[in-house]
């Protein structure tokens, strides 16, 4: 039911953690406030207060992947990191669409870029310091990015600067010859205050990257390997007091932090506590009963919840529901015949009925119909139907029609593959099983475990054509709200690799490939938004997926939760922004 | 110095009570059947039980029958028994109705009667067809060893011991992904369902082994072993014709108490999502879905809750019954 759950494998290869992340809830933006947004998330702050003090109480049903910051994956952790620790840039504090913008916090701007996009550099703010008084300085960014490279130590955090800065064979700073660990010559320092990135391809939107949490200055000295997640070096408001690994942890004020240094965090509460494996089902009720502010993983409340708050108008009134950056779709395996010929896809495209595909997800609370891949809260996004049917339930005639054309007159049968602990997926399979077979389209639902899903089963192309997967159920959150950020992993066919462990599940198509190269190498914003607007609808004509639902949260904030709103960076509470009136 | 063998007051006291309670009246000779079949008689709670066994074994049968007249095609959606925003019947009680008799699945409206009745059918054929292998292969294995005794005893024993050892839930898990589809000519539901039977068959055996090995040790001490063997029988007619008929009460009594574990074992192995496959419905998966919703919809939770406690229920009150009736001592 949340969507938080992440794989536990580590990942080394660089499209292997994108897959990670994106299958747990990685990294996404948009709430409701932006394009479609319905619901009450609209870019309003609830309860907008400036009052300090008292003590939020959050709540985890599962655990971090990790507290270091080169070492995590989670939307709500990249969200929540922002307490304890200054990347470069940050996606603004702001409600809606707001918040999906990006703007300089460790630095004094956003990147400048020389060298035709190859070249980005970040001059620092005077006066930050960490939380026992040393001021930070550019060593101390470039030594937390390059731990970050080591996928070794630090498995789950992405690896978009593994992939994209001029390594030159460089793996670690915990090999690295060089006395001072500093050796990556990709990245230079040449004083204090300033940091340059040398990449070894241009890319556009590289303060996207500055701002993933591995650009937070880590102290070489206090650097403990592994062990830094017991605890991390502050350099944001809060400092870890207690650490509890597993269980809890507490955040204090952090006294070296100024607030004349940073113009972008309120700091209301003076303290917050987090509770760590929690049952799910518990966290709802605490939420509802006022036990507890906020369930961290943003992701809503579970069904039983929501059938009690929907049910109820004055529990009603306190939630907002958040349009996430995340598509539940099913992949049409053009591995498997017939569905190499692209009719009987399309057949697949107009026999679903996607008036059940959004009930199996929670009906409209749980989703928008999708009729495209990109979520309409992603900047640039258009929304479009190539396969239009009336109320979205399927057209039978059309679908034979393409049968037809396909040299399938009478259908045919094929398998479809869920995750088996995600009981919206098995729902999902059941009802397209229901509706295809009206096209004369049989399918065999077969559920495989979620651990591996990707690495062994739907995600391993030759396992897929074998077992006759021709549907696969699956699901996607952008790491950052852009198009890059959401698309390159699920239809880029260079990412498909025969050992398994894909996110392209079955995308391949040369055309598709072409007009993603031109949008990474695109300079101009609008431009390169429509080029993955071409992505999206080339993908779409070609039927290699059947979307299915926008994903939405359904958050609920307990009435003592002071400045609450929802940002499109994460698509859930912006957690620096709330406060507490509880004392 | 000799004494008299007939000393007065001897001979009356030799003579047994049964004897002089039975005199005056024409002597009966019962079998051990009719013994077991009078003291189960009495034994009204494992006689309701039994009554229990014989309906759901009938319900099984009868499914499509009772389906037709009291329910809806396990398989069919009903989306307009549904509330779209809160996923469940509007109705109170989770939609029950006369028309729904345990109410409505959430999300889809699938009748949860309808599959509660098509869930008995494959939980008794799993736990029947499962405890028949374990029955077969833990005789054979408990008469072999406890008969033959020496090396044969111990290699058969070290076998049980290695298979109770056996993180069973572990190894059906695993098994369950590595098996694909076309495995053995087989596909779909009769695949998983065969699968499912040798599994819990292959490893419940030992239970009923090493029961079975016990009584064969004490029997082949036995004087019509004896007797048998020096008039020049040869082993498998003493196994076949004098062992295994005396052994026929304790296979049947620790069967009927071996089936109630099958029925758990397979629930838990569908709820586990490694049992039968959607959308075939089966009590383990039914619960194993109802958990996300047992708050708001209990009755989705408590039908399919309630048909696995009294299969096992009933099970386990006619074994404990049968055993009481066969075997008096074993109480």
């Amino acid at each position: 039911m949340r969507h938080t759950r992440r794989f536990a494998v580590a990942a080394v290869g660089a499209v292997t953690a994108l897959v990670l992340a994106a299958c747990g809830g990685g990294t996404s933006g948009g709430s409701s406030g932006s394009g479609s947004g319905g619901g009450t998330g609209d870019g309003s702050i609830h309860n907008p207060s400036d009052a300090k003090g008292g003590t939020l109480r959050y709540a985890n049903s599962g655990d971090w992947d990790s507290l270091d910051p080169a070492d995590t994956y989670y939307a709500y952790s990249w969200n929540f990191v922002r307490l304890y620790g200054r990347a470069l840039v940050m996606f603004k504090s702001a409600p809606g669409a707001d918040g999906a913008t990006l703007v300089p916090d460790l630095a004094e701007s956003l990147g400048k870029s020389s060298d035709g996009g190859k070249t980005w550099t970040y001059t620092l703010r005077k006066g930050v310091k960490f939380e026992d008084g040393t001021p930070v300085t550019s060593k101390d960014v470039k030594y937390a990015v390059e731990r970050s490279l080591d996928k070794t130590t630090f498995p789950n955090g992405p690896t978009y600067f593994n992939d994209f800065l001029d390594l030159q064979g460089y793996t670690s700073p915990y090999e690295d010859p060089s006395p001072d660990k500093l050796g990556l010559k990709a990245i230079e320092t040449p004083d204090d205050s300033t940091i340059v990135f040398h990449l070894n391809k241009p890319f556009s939107g590289f303060d996207y990257f500055a701002q993933l949490p591995a650009t937070i200055p880590v102290p070489p000295a206090k650097d403990t390997g592994t062990k830094y997640k017991e605890h991390v070096v502050s350099s944001g408001p809060y400092m870890f007091q207690t650490n509890d690994l597993g269980k809890s942890f507490t955040m204090v004020r952090n006294p070296n932090w100024d607030p004349a240094t940073d113009p972008n965090r309120k700091a209301l509460p003076d303290q917050i506590e987090v509770a760590l494996n929690v049952n799910s089902d518990d966290i709802d009720n605490r939420l509802i009963s006022g036990d507890l502010d906020v369930a961290i993983e943003g992701s809503g409340v579970g069904p039983s919840a929501q059938g009690r708050i929907l049910a109820d108008q004055n529990l009603k009134a306190n939630t907002d529901s958040s349009l996430q950056a995340r598509i539940w779709f099913t992949v049409l395996n053009a591995d498997v015949a017939p569905l190499d010929n692209v009719h009987c896809r399309r057949a697949v495209m107009y026999a679903a009925d996607k008036t059940g595909y959004q009930r199996a997800y929670g009906g409209a609370t749980g989703g928008e119909i999708a009729t495209n891949l990109m979520p309409p809260v992603i900047p640039g996004a258009q929304q479009f139907d190539t396969y239009p049917t009336p109320g979205n339930a399927g057209d039978i005639a059309k679908a034979k029609d393409e049968l037809a054309q396909c040299g399938q007159p009478n259908g045919f049968t094929t398998s479809i593959s869920y995750r088996a602990e995600r009981p919206k997926e098995k729902a999902t399979a059941e009802t397209l099983q229901q509706s295809l077979v009206k096209a004369g389209i049989n399918l065999e639902i077969k559920p495989y475990p979620l651990a591996d899903y990707l690495k062994l089963y739907a995600g391993k192309p030759d396992y897929a054509k074998a077992n006759n997967l021709g549907l696969m159920v699956y699901g996607w959150g952008a790491d950052w709200p852009d198009g890059y950020g959401f698309l390159s992993q699920i239809v880029d066919s260079r990412t498909i690799r025969p050992t398994g462990g894909n996110s392209n599940l079955g995308v391949r198509d040369p055309a598709v490939d072409a007009i993603i190269d031109q949008a990474v190498n695109e300079q101009d914003t609008a431009k390169r938004q429509q080029d993955w607007v071409d992505v999206d609808k080339k993908v779409m004509d070609d039927a290699y997926m059947l979307p299915g639902i926008w994903a939405k949260g359904l958050l609920y904030r307990p009435p003592n939760l002071t400045n609450v709103f929802i940002t499109n960076g994460f698509q859930m509470y912006d957690y620096l922004a709330l406060g507490t009136t509880r004392k | 110095m000799t004494a008299p063998l007939d000393v007065p007051g001897a001979a009356e006291q030799a003579v047994p009570e049964a004897v002089t309670a039975g005199m005056g009246r024409a002597i009966e000779g019962r079998s051990l059947w009719q013994i077991a079949w009078r003291r189960l008689r009495r034994d009204k709670v494992a006689l309701a039980g039994g009554v229990v066994i014989v309906l759901l074994v009938l319900v099984a049968i009868f499914a499509p029958l009772i389906v037709q007249l009291l329910g809806h095609p396990p398989l069919e959606f009903h989306y307009d028994q549904i509330d779209p925003d809160l996923q469940i019947s509007p109705a109170p009680f989770g939609g029950i109705s006369r028309e729904f008799l345990f109410g409505v699945e959430p999300v889809n409206g699938r009748d949860i009667f309808s599959r509660v009745v098509y869930g008995a059918r494959i939980s008794l054929l799993v736990a029947f067809l499962a405890t028949l292998v374990a029955v077969v292969i833990g005789t054979v294995a408990g008469i072999v060893a406890g008969y033959y005794g020496g090396w044969i005893d111990s290699l058969i024993s070290r076998t049980m011991d290695v298979f109770l050892a056996f993180p069973v839930l572990l190894f059906a898990l695993a098994l369950a992904g590595v098996i694909t589809d076309g495995s053995f000519g087989l596909s779909g539901d009769t695949l998983r369902i065969v699968v499912i039977i040798a599994i819990i068959g292959f490893t419940s055996w030992p239970y009923i082994g090493r029961i079975i090995r016990g009584q064969a040790l004490s029997l082949r001490e036995r004087e019509f072993v004896d007797a048998a063997r020096s008039l020049g029988a040869r082993t498998p007619r003493i196994l076949l014709t004098e062992l295994l008929p005396n052994l026929v009460a304790p296979v049947l009594v620790y069967a009927t108490l071996l089936i109630p574990t099958n029925i758990l074992f397979e629930a838990a192995l569908s709820f586990l999502s490694v049992g039968i496959r959607p959308p075939t419905p089966s009590w383990g998966g039914m619960l194993s879905d109802a958990t996300h919703w047992f708050q708001i919809a209990p009755n989705f939770m408590l039908f399919p809750g309630l048909a696995i406690f009294v299969t096992v229920l009933a099970f386990n009150l006619f074994g404990d019954g049968l055993r009481d009736a066969l075997d008096p001592r074993g109480r």
